[in-house]
């Protein structure tokens, strides 16, 4: 599993340079935290689909049946919709935000450590839809549609949200929380990496 | 003019001077941040961290050696930008200086434009040599005399005095960018000037500080759309109405102010296909164009990115016309070099005065010269060891794999603290301006070295 830990390397290098350089002298620089936030997804979607294949190796058929349903479940709900789930929320430390905490506690269980329920909806253009949860189809109807998401769990809890004349900028308080978990936050953390970027 | 040097060329690249600190505790103002010759060659301009500008003036060739070219000397030396705070944001503005740019000299002063992140000056350097003397209302001292005692009127005197520089803020050009500013550029009407930020690209007249127009905008409605950012922009150095701007993404779009006032959609757009066999974690941060630069006669651009310096002819879009290597031994160690974040340095680039050799910076203080005509390049070294005046400069050469030969270094062994960023071309003569962290080197050609 040389790629995918390669990959979460990556990832990790890449969520401690994206913190740190919040705290750099002149502010968080653009283009920095857009390239940051690129590789980090392509660490983030070769990991993934490293557990996937790695999952479908050891689980086998016993596995798919189970499974069937749910896959019918979030295909239905995949389809067209920009439905916003972001597991790594679920954790129990991270305090949430309103708007999701609810729909979220139910998935805090099927979340951890899992990838393989998230990743096999595969790899879909809209971005947000493979961070989907194993979710009953009634539960998207409490979320909230579009791309404005939920911070990861890395990130503090709180943002204020400052209207200037220039235009909707965001300025992102630094929490004591730190910011990087090992190991496993990896497997559930999905990384919307354009949170970085909605920050400015 | 002449070659890259080494090999067959004419021309041998000689130590001339140095500037800065020798030792190598290197404080943290005083890494230079932008050098830039003005338009006769006459004076070079440095900006440092500490928001500082020094302008080096070379001094009139003697006499007695016609053939050795003068030397650069202080000039003038003035803070340029301070640091800033943000009380909105929370958030300090670094008194940095990015770029500096000079304007043509119109009459015995000269002006250039300089900024930080946020803030345009235009500063005014002058020079004065006489001094008014004979006030009727002033002593010499400048207290003022007590009317009473004036009775007998003359006529103020100028007299010669010892030289002086002095360096003026002329205008401020404040509060137009959210995002910091990376490129500015005057344009060749002589005046007006565009400034670019991570996202959006302004048009300012010289003369008016309170307002400027928005030129190009490419911030998404939703910033979580975000793909590419805007790394640097210059205008056309014939043609005042064009100018050209690199993406983060690798692809240059060259825009024309006469076809609409907002230049969103490019006239022209400059991509190489990628190779797909080079796909990798980073392949788009070493993609991202960290430089672009007119050639003087204005045919061809040049743009820079993490591992190459590619030629492009404003004809054609769909790929450049010449692609050099600068170290492509790096492209094994691109995850190396992105964890010390070595992979988000911004090399520079520049053309000589007729556009035949290119010039670019490299680590472990090397830095590369392309010579277009005759296919060569030469890697050579600033650093003290080969700073005896008039020595030439030896050739160096990076071992890539295999048996290290006697005088190669390895890869391993660069030190990518040494990096040079800044390098800057004399618009006509052989001469360069190298800037390592915290030192100027200045190179001339041994032809003209020599007495």
């Amino acid at each position: 599993m040389d790629v995918s830990a390669e990959a979460k390397r990556i990832m990790a290098v890449s969520i401690s340079k994206l913190y740190a350089s919040r705290a750099q002298r002149g502010g968080m620089r653009l283009h920095r935290s857009l390239l940051l936030s690129v590789v980090m997804r392509s660490a983030r979607d070769l990991y993934h689909s490293a557990c996937l294949a790695k999952e479908r190796e050891e689980l086998g058929t016993a596995h798919l049946v189970q499974v069937t349903p749910e896959e019918g479940a979030m295909d239905t709900t995949a389809s067209g919709e920009q439905v916003e789930v972001e597991v790594s929320q679920v954790e129990p430390e991270s305090p949430l935000t309103p708007t999701i905490q609810e729909p979220m506690s139910s998935d805090s269980d099927a979340a951890q450590g899992a990838c393989k329920t998230r990743t096999f909806i595969g790899k879909e253009t809209v971005e947000d839809k493979e961070n989907r949860s194993p979710v009953s189809p009634d539960r998207h109807s409490r979320k909230r549609r579009g791309k404005a998401s939920v911070a990861p769990d890395f990130l503090p809890s709180k943002r204020a949200r400052l209207s200037l004349e220039l235009g909707e900028e965001r300025v992102l308080r630094t929490g004591r929380r730190t910011c990087c978990r090992a190991g496993d936050a990896f497997t559930t953390l999905s990384l919307n990496s354009n949170r970085a970027i909605a920050a400015f | 003019m002449a070659g890259a040097g080494g090999g067959g060329n004419d021309v041998q690249w000689c130590f001339s001077q140095v500037k800065g600190a020798i030792d190598d505790d290197v404080a943290e103002a005083d890494i230079i941040s932008t050098v830039e010759f003005n338009h006769s060659g006459e004076l070079l301009a440095t900006g440092d961290k500490g928001g500082r500008v020094v302008i080096f003036q070379q001094e009139l060739e003697s006499k007695n050696q016609p053939q050795c070219r003068g030397e650069y000397n202080v000039y003038s030396t003035f803070q340029s930008h301070e640091p800033e705070f943000d009380y909105l944001k929370s958030l300090e503005i670094e008194e940095k200086i990015n770029k500096i740019r000079w304007l043509p000299q119109k009459n015995a002063a000269q002006f250039l434009l300089s900024t930080n992140d946020k803030t345009i000056k235009l500063w005014k350097i002058s020079e004065r040599d006489k001094r008014p003397e004979g006030y009727n209302l002033k002593e010499e001292d400048g207290r003022y005399r007590d009317p009473t005692t004036v009775t007998t009127l003359r006529v103020p005197v100028f007299h010669p005095m010892d030289l002086m520089v002095e360096a003026s803020p002329r205008r401020v050009f404040a509060n137009a960018h959210t995002y910091h500013i990376n490129s500015i550029s005057v344009n060749s009407d002589c005046e007006t000037y565009l400034s670019a930020d991570d996202l959006r690209i302004n048009l300012w007249n010289l003369e008016i500080t309170d307002r400027s127009f928005n030129i190009v905008d490419i911030k998404p409605a939703n910033m979580e759309e975000l793909t590419e950012v805007i790394t640097a922009a210059e205008f056309h150095p014939n043609q005042c109405n064009t100018f050209v701007y690199s993406s983060s993404k690798g692809t240059i779009r060259l825009c024309d102010m006469r076809a609409s006032a907002l230049c969103d959609q490019h006239s022209k757009l400059f991509e190489e296909p990628e190779d797909p066999s080079n796909r990798s974690f980073f392949s788009e941060i070493i993609s991202s164009i960290s430089d672009v630069k007119f050639s003087h006669s204005g045919r061809y651009m040049m743009t820079r990115d993490y591992l190459t310096v590619k030629i492009w002819d404003l004809n054609m879009e769909s790929r450049p016309v010449e692609t050099y290597q600068v170290h492509e031994y790096l492209r094994s160690k691109l995850c190396s070099l992105y964890e010390n974040d070595c992979i988000f340095d911004k090399f520079e680039c520049c053309w000589n005065g007729n556009d035949s050799v290119v010039m670019t910076g490299s680590y472990n203080n090397f830095f590369r010269m392309f010579d277009r005509g005759y296919r060569q390049d030469v890697t050579l070294e600033a650093s003290r060891e080969s700073s005896k005046p008039r020595s030439v400069l030896k050739p160096r050469k990076v071992c890539t794999g295999g048996k290290r030969k006697k005088d190669e270094i390895s890869v391993d062994s660069l030190d990518f603290n040494k990096k040079i960023l800044h390098t800057a071309w004399h618009p006509q003569d052989n001469i360069i301006a190298v800037a390592t962290t915290n030192n100027l080197y200045i190179f001339q050609d041994r032809l003209t070295s020599i007495q």
